[in-house]
């Protein structure tokens, strides 16, 4: 799925399946995932190849791990939509016996998830292990990772970071959520992450700034020129700028939805802002 | 009794680095990563070896094990080595999520356990990585006891499918079973045959159990000693056909009695068959500093805290 008009339906859809998926069980995390909904669609329908017939080894294709798995609304959404499975499975988020727990878990054998993700910090170094698997293999595939910003105050980000630029780890692209919130309020009130590009260049990674994180044009584009800055003796890293609860005026620049639900109403008005593309579930 | 004879003192992790060396040669799956520890983990002849399969992660000990949970995908078997209070406690959290809870191939590999490090003291000397490891659904914990049984043990766990705890030691201790064994998870050693008392020891305090056996047998005490290497999953069978000829039980183990070996024989025996039961281990405490054999003695982990445990006993019979 190329054309953009088609993504950007998907795009609405996504959010509407994000938003009634927490609806429906009052709890999940609508901020982060409404703010890299436009990263998810441009990942899976246009950046990497792989293949819905899941197989955890995914030799020969590109592999992706959430980093932050709270933000499962989204991945499983988009996992959906792409045919790991079926649509309707969206209707068991966070229910008991479901695959989809409230963080992505491979415990459930759900396809498309490689890791367990929730406990924040430790999907760079997952990620940095599953691209020397590549390498070992002499697989040329990519390994995209997604991170939140302010999960990067986990120290266990840093080992990982200098440990993949000292050794080179190119086959890597770890996409930084940068939307500057976190349950307890701005990044820059709760611990600043201080210059982060500078940060990054310092530990010897290729960084890349998104600033329109949330234009799926512009998503696409900065991303695509990530991957063309693979294979060069470093790690890449885009700073990816977007807006916590986006497409949703009142969740919008706002720690507020970080892990809060809509009630009916506001999910209606929500839904209105949305509006039904290709068909909710 | 039967006799043991120790070959000559070795220590358990140079069992691990023979092990590593020979599964090089053999199986092409297989990955190291150590943490600024290779020398005293003894994973030196597998990275000059197979430097490709070899990852150095300096001290970093969170992010080896999530570069482990990686290299599982893709179809690595990843052994991790680094003392046992690093590869436990302070990473606890991405064993669990990571490794556990995401069900990854990857084999945690443990030196220096126990109060036998050493003069280094309590920061090093892990006493409760059993109890932790133990815990995590899905974790298979070993702790064999000498350099032989170290080594068949590590060629076993490369077979196995699943998320594995191998803890081992720093000292030269008594290297006594057999060479090239075969070494089956979960399933118990019975050594001697005895009526009078079971001795149901771990690790370093197998051959302590033995010792403690021979003094024993000059007062007429019969004992029956399992070498229990894997600690989980428990072979309760083994544990239970021998308490209901003998009536009573020490465990011995190199940990603290709370979360050890010695809970979970507790376990099996008040849910089938209540015996009284004697602990060898430490009781709640950090260690310090001293020699291995100082530093047993002082915690009660000896050949003569077996007996002492074994007298007791069989007074509760």
């Amino acid at each position: 799925m190329t054309d953009i008009n088609q993504l950007e339906n998907l795009v609405t859809q996504v959010r509407r399946d994000i938003l009634r998926q927490v609806h429906k069980v009052n709890s999940g995390h609508p901020g982060g995932s409404l703010g890299c909904t436009e990263f998810f669609v441009a990942l899976y329908n246009v950046l990497m190849e792989h293949d819905t017939n899941f197989n955890m080894d995914g030799k020969g294709e590109d592999l992706f791990f959430l980093s932050n798995g709270h933000i499962s609304p989204v991945f499983y959404s988009v996992l959906a939509r792409s045919g790991y499975f079926p649509v309707e499975e969206l209707r068991t988020f966070r229910h008991l016996d479901s695959r989809l727990q409230g963080h992505p878990t491979t415990h459930e054998g759900l396809p498309g998830v490689r890791i367990a993700s929730g406990s924040l910090g430790q999907g760079i170094s997952v990620s940095i292990g599953a691209a020397l698997s590549k390498k070992l293999n002499n697989d040329d595939k990519l390994v995209y990772t997604l991170c939140g910003d302010g999960e990067l105050q986990e120290g266990q980000n840093w080992e990982a970071i200098m440990y993949a630029a000292g050794n080179k780890v190119d086959n890597l692209i770890v996409t930084v959520d940068y939307n500057g919130q976190q349950i307890d309020g701005a990044t820059d009130t709760v611990l600043p992450l201080g210059n982060l590009t500078a940060k990054m260049e310092a530990f010897g990674w290729d960084v890349l700034i998104l600033k329109e994180g949330n234009n799926l044009e512009a998503v696409i584009k900065t991303m695509q020129e990530a991957k063309s800055r693979t294979g060069n003796g470093k790690p890449v890293c885009v700073l990816m700028h977007t807006v916590m609860g986006h497409g949703v005026d009142f969740m919008m620049h706002t720690h507020a939805w970080h892990g809060k639900a809509p009630n009916d109403e506001q999910l209606e008005t929500a839904l209105a802002q949305n509006p039904e593309t290709l068909g909710d579930y | 009794m039967k006799k043991f004879t120790n070959t000559g003192n070795k220590d358990t992790r140079s069992g691990f680095g023979a092990g590593m060396t020979e599964l090089g040669k053999t199986n092409p799956n297989v990955v190291a990563l150590c943490a600024d520890l290779t020398g005293s983990l003894k994973m030196d002849e597998f990275q000059k070896n197979h430097p490709e399969r070899f990852f150095q992660v300096g001290i970093a000990e969170a992010n080896m094990m999530g570069i482990a949970a990686g290299l599982t995908i893709g179809g690595k078997i990843p052994f991790t080595g680094t003392f046992a209070n690093f590869s436990t406690g302070r990473v606890y959290d991405q064993i669990r999520q990571s490794i556990a809870y995401s069900g990854k191939n990857v084999k945690i590999c443990a030196s220096h356990a126990g109060v036998t490090l050493g003069e280094d003291g309590a920061t090093h000397q892990i006493l409760e990585d059993i109890g932790l490891m133990k815990m995590l659904p899905g974790m298979t914990v070993i702790n064999p006891c000498d350099y032989n049984q170290t080594k068949a043990a590590t060629l076993a766990i490369a077979e196995h499918e699943g998320p594995v705890y191998l803890r081992f030691g720093r000292p030269s201790v008594a290297n006594f079973t057999p060479e090239g064994q075969t070494f089956e998870i979960g399933k118990a050693v019975q050594l001697t045959e005895g009526n009078d008392v079971t001795i149901v020891a771990t690790g370093h305090l197998v051959w302590e159990a033995i010792q403690a056996a021979e003094t024993l047998e000059k007062e007429g005490i019969h004992a029956e000693i399992i070498n229990i290497h894997t600690i989980k999953p428990l072979d309760n069978e083994a544990i239970l056909n021998s308490i209901k000829k003998t009536g009573c039980i020490v465990t011995a183990e190199e940990h603290n009695f709370l979360g050890g070996l010695g809970e979970s024989v507790a376990r099996v025996l008040a849910e089938n068959h209540p015996t009284p039961q004697e602990f060898v281990a430490t009781q709640d405490t950090f260690g310090e500093s001293g020699t291995p054999a100082q530093l047993m003695e002082k915690y009660g982990l000896n050949a003569d805290a077996i007996v002492k445990a074994v007298k007791k006993v069989l007074q509760r019979k």
